[in-house]
């Protein structure tokens, strides 16, 4: 039976010592972004004492970003803003730049850190500054209300259901999985430094149109949109979007690349333009 | 004098956005109201989308022998009778639809071989009825509610908190509150305002809720007037990670269970087969064989004792802790790795099917599932109680003031089965929406006064005229308001600590009156808590009210010194509601008589 194999987890050396449920303690520096100025304005941000603070605290094991800065709410800063809401890496509230690299604050270990050093936590640089760790994200869900919504074909059963296998869903599924963070759009050149925010939907959204085009009822099309209003052309498939999502979507290979083939496909085919003159 | 703010108007203001509170706004829009929306948090984050198992509706896509009226007997036994069979039926009946229609939105659930909704096993259905994504349902749930709900014409006020509901003559004419980026005060007037702002865990220390989770909805109403019922059930769920400290309360869904996770204590053993409830007895498999073929579908097989209701499992959990046999971070062993033993390629399988428990130990605990157990413990989850609404409708007893989803009470009685959530969310949201939207067009603008609206105002800007303080931080309060309620209010209550707990929550009170905030009102969390205190204090009260006052054991409220269960008090509900003095009054509420065909079903499902 398995009772007789059984090792439980908790008496494993390394990870949880030998002091049960005692937490070793230590001491790291938490270097914070202050005030209402975004850190790229550097000249504007001095001037309106906007910047970097210092908060020495005490740490214990286990720690993610997230407990530290809740810490230091609790004990030092209470009127520092910062956006949370689950504590597990499923809402993507919680998206700042730690160290420089975009991640979710509830997902990131502080013994996976450096702390000999002040662990640096800023908001993503992308969106507009409300204050502190919050950013304005609101551009997100202007963009999300353009995009075409789900156009279901005629469903296959009286009963109002459609009939789809599961490895058809499967692709679907893994754009289904995002949880808007927004650290793919934070991190996208073309919003971040070329502010191409009226011409480029990011890629978030080219996931969430690609989970569209490929959901197996929609009868919708948004490949137009795509070329002309989303600007997915500006995408040069870097890649940095796919290295920073929290959720492991291949956005680029597995969203992108197959939609810009799909635009190829609709517009520069030859056939096809030859066709779509002859309609005209 | 006269305070500043933004004016809007809408016939139906929803407060939340939540699957409850998106699912009413359709609705409502769908009858041609104009809606507004108004959350705590951003759009997509409130805590539906943490739900993971499933969404529970009798499709019988899996087992043909599901139907409705097995549903509605599941969720009467699971609720121990104190559900209100109206709401119990409404919801087995209508549940199948509103799923259904959730994939015309867009959602795409798990499938079976033929192609139709997967559903899945869960504690306490008799069947497998959970339709669900992975171990990410909520995800799906809310994000197509939210795709769907934002083309069909409603206005959303994200980060927008709302601190009192405002009344013309007895009736609901809006409400008031601030938005979190500026502070700027905002009135919301509206003919009908539908409440879905979910539970309370935030009143203990332990709990997979988040911040949101400070029982606005219920405080809200019952300053307003109307009544809360049910309050003493909280339930705890049976398992919630205990390691690292920093994580303690996060939730590991009843999934595992559902694919084949057993639970033993230190000795290796499963316990679980211990102590099987009478009540259960027949359904319950009596050796770890037969529970096995369960969970692989064998169709003559009970379910193992792991998937028993989680009031149950959660209690057996806290005996194994108390009499020595719990692991090393005082909790007690799940598995879902041993299933190796049974089939090939498990590691593969267990990743599949609960994708985000591998990632959240993996990430959190530095653990893997699909080698090693968890280590878990009960952890507070869900809100039976809240505010006591018509069952067909959901108007509660304030007219035009509805609430739907957690926050209202009457569908789980005193237990909640895992799936019944979500399900809740869609079936009485939709009646929420409907009938406020109906309520709306029947009654004409309702008119707020100015005298209420200042007062409001004042009492929310009113901690920025204290000094801040050591003492008297927000935070502070919250956090000792939360180590004593689980203390004297948690799993296991007795008279002696209850009548204490009722003693510091007055100190508490006092406490919070003076709270100061330091800082402006942009963006300020100091502020944000110190008023969300004032609704987390008022439902702790009503929680320890009803509980001291329910002198018996029933359902996920235990009582050391009345341990079983009592015929007398399985007759009524208790209902709370602010008195002529202020003060908080209780009263027993008979439950409805049932009709003799639900009287029936439940027999012969026993
Ligand atoms: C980790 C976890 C897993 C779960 N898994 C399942 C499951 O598998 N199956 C299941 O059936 N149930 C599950 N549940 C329970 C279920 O998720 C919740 O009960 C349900 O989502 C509550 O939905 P709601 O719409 O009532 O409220 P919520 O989704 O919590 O929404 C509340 C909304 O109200 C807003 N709000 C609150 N107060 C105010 C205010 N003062 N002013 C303005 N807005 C306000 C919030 O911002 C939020 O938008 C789970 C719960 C948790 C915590
Ligand atoms: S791959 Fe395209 S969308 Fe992604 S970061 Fe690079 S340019 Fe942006
Ligand atoms: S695609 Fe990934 S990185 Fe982008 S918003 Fe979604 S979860 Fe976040
Ligand atoms: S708080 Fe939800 S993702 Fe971090």
């Amino acid at each position: 039976m398995a009772s007789a194999t059984f090792k439980p987890s908790g008496v494993r050396e390394g990870l949880h010592g030998e002091d049960r449920g005692e937490s070793k303690m230590s001491r790291a520096i938490f270097r914070i972004w202050r005030g209402a100025t975004a850190p790229r304005d550097t000249e504007r941000a001095s001037q309106s004492g906007s910047g970097f603070v210092d908060y020495p605290l005490e740490i214990s094991e286990g720690m993610v970003v997230l407990d530290a800065v809740h810490r230091i709410q609790a004990e030092q800063a209470p009127d520092l803003a910062v956006r949370w809401n689950c504590k597990a890496g499923k809402c993507g509230s919680c998206s700042a730049e730690i160290n420089g690299m975009p991640r979710l604050m509830c997902m990131t270990r502080l013994n996976h850190l450096p702390l000999d050093k002040p662990v640096q936590i800023e908001p993503m640089r992308t969106f507009p500054l409300i204050r502190d760790l919050v950013t304005d994200v609101s551009w997100n869900y202007s963009i999300k209300r353009r995009i075409q919504p789900l156009t279901p074909r005629p469903p296959d059963d009286s009963d109002g259901t459609w009939r789809v296998q599961q490895q058809d869903m499967d692709r679907v599924q893994e754009f289904r999985k995002c949880i808007e963070c927004y650290l793919c759009q934070d991190v996208c050149h073309v919003l971040r430094e070329h502010q191409g925010f009226d011409e480029f939907a990011g890629p978030r959204f080219f996931t969430h149109m690609a989970a569209l085009e490929m959901h197996p009822i929609d009868q919708g099309s948004r490949l137009k949109a795509l070329r002309e209003e989303f600007g997915l052309g500006l995408c040069n498939i870097t890649k940095c979007c796919t290295k920073v999502c929290p959720e492991g979507i291949h956005i680029t290979d597995n969203a992108i690349i197959p939609l810009k083939e799909r635009v190829v496909d609709e517009y520069f085919d030859p056939l096809r333009m030859l066709f779509r003159r002859k309609t005209k | 004098m006269s305070v500043a703010y933004e004016a809007h108007e809408y016939d139906v203001l929803v407060v939340g956005a939540g699957g409850a509170g998106l699912r009413a706004a359709i609705a409502a829009s769908a009858a041609g109201a104009k809606v507004g929306v108004v959350m705590k948090s951003l759009l997509g984050k409130a805590h539906t989308v943490m739900a993971e198992g499933g969404v529970a509706a009798a499709l019988a896509n899996v087992d043909e022998r599901d139907n409705w009226k097995v549903h509605f007997s599941d969720t009467m036994r699971g609720g121990a009778y104190l559900n209100q069979w109206r709401m119990a039926e409404l919801h087995a009946k209508e549940a199948p639809e509103r799923v259904r229609e959730l994939e015309a939105w867009g959602a795409v659930f798990d499938r079976t071989h033929d192609g139709r909704i997967l559903q899945r096993n869960f504690g306490g259905h008799r069947y497998p009825r959970l339709a669900h994504v992975g171990d990410r349902t909520g995800l799906e749930m809310i994000r197509t509610l939210q795709d769907h709900g934002i083309h069909r014409g409603m206005t959303t006020h994200m980060e927008t908190t709302l601190v009192a509901l405002l009344l013309d003559d007895g009736r609901i004419a809006g409400a008031i509150g601030y938005d979190r980026e500026r502070g700027r005060l905002r009135v919301f007037r509206a003919r009908a305002v539908v409440l879905a702002t979910g539970g309370f865990g935030r009143a203990f220390q332990i709990t997979s809720n988040s911040w949101e989770y400070t029982g606005d909805g219920p405080a809200l109403a019952y300053r307003a007037g109307a009544e809360l019922m049910d309050m003493e059930f909280v339930q705890f769920h049976p398992t919630g990670m205990v390691w690292p400290p920093s994580v303690r309360g996060v939730l590991v869904t009843e999934g595992v269970r559902g694919e084949g996770g057993v639970l033993r204590n230190s000795e290796g053993k499963r316990f679980m087969f211990d102590d099987i409830p009478p009540l259960y007895r027949n359904q319950t498999a009596d050796n770890p064989e037969e529970g096995w073929r369960y969970v692989t579908g064998d169709r003559n097989a009970r379910r193992p004792p792991e998937l028993l209701t989680r009031d149950h499992v959660a209690r057996c959990i806290v005996r194994e802790i108390k009499q020595g046999r719990g692991s090393p971070h005082g909790g007690v062993y799940l598995d879902i790795a041993w299933i190796a033993e049974k089939i090939p390629n498990a590691g593969e399988h267990i990743r599949r099917k609960l994708p985000s428990m591998y990632q959240q130990f993996k990430e959190l605990a530095d653990l893997d599932i699909t080698r090693e157990p968890m280590e878990i413990g009960p952890t507070t989850h869900y809100a039976m109680g809240g505010v006591r609404v018509d069952a067909d409708t959901q108007m509660s007893s304030v007219p035009g003031l509805f609430a739907a989803g957690e926050c209202a009470a009457g569908l789980h009685g005193a237990n909640r089965l895992g799936g019944n959530s979500l399900s809740d969310l869609l079936v009485f949201g939709n009646r929420a929406g409907q009938y406020a939207a109906e309520f709306a067009q029947q009654h004409g603008p309702a008119r707020p006064d100015e005298a209420q609206i200042e007062a409001a105002a004042r009492a929310a800007v009113a901690p920025f005229e204290r000094a801040a303080s050591a003492e008297s931080s927000p935070f502070l309060i919250q956090q000792d308001l939360q180590v004593m309620m689980q203390s004297h209010v948690g799993i296991v209550r007795r008279a002696d600590e209850m009548e204490q707990a009722l003693t510091k929550l007055e100190n508490l009170r006092q406490r919070a009156e003076r709270v100061g905030v330091a800082g402006n009102r942009e963006y300020n969390p100091g502020w944000h808590t110190a008023l969300d205190l004032r609704n987390l204090l008022l439902v702790a009260e009503a929680i320890t009210r009803a509980a001291l006052e329910r002198k018996e054991s029933r359902g996920a409220h235990f009582r050391e010194d009345f341990p079983e269960k009592s015929p007398e008090y399985g007759g009524f509900n208790q209902v709370l509601r602010r008195g002529g003095d202020g003060r908080m009054e209780l009263r027993r509420q008979p439950l409805p008589p049932m009709p003799a065909p639900l009287q029936v079903i439940i027999e012969e499902m026993k």
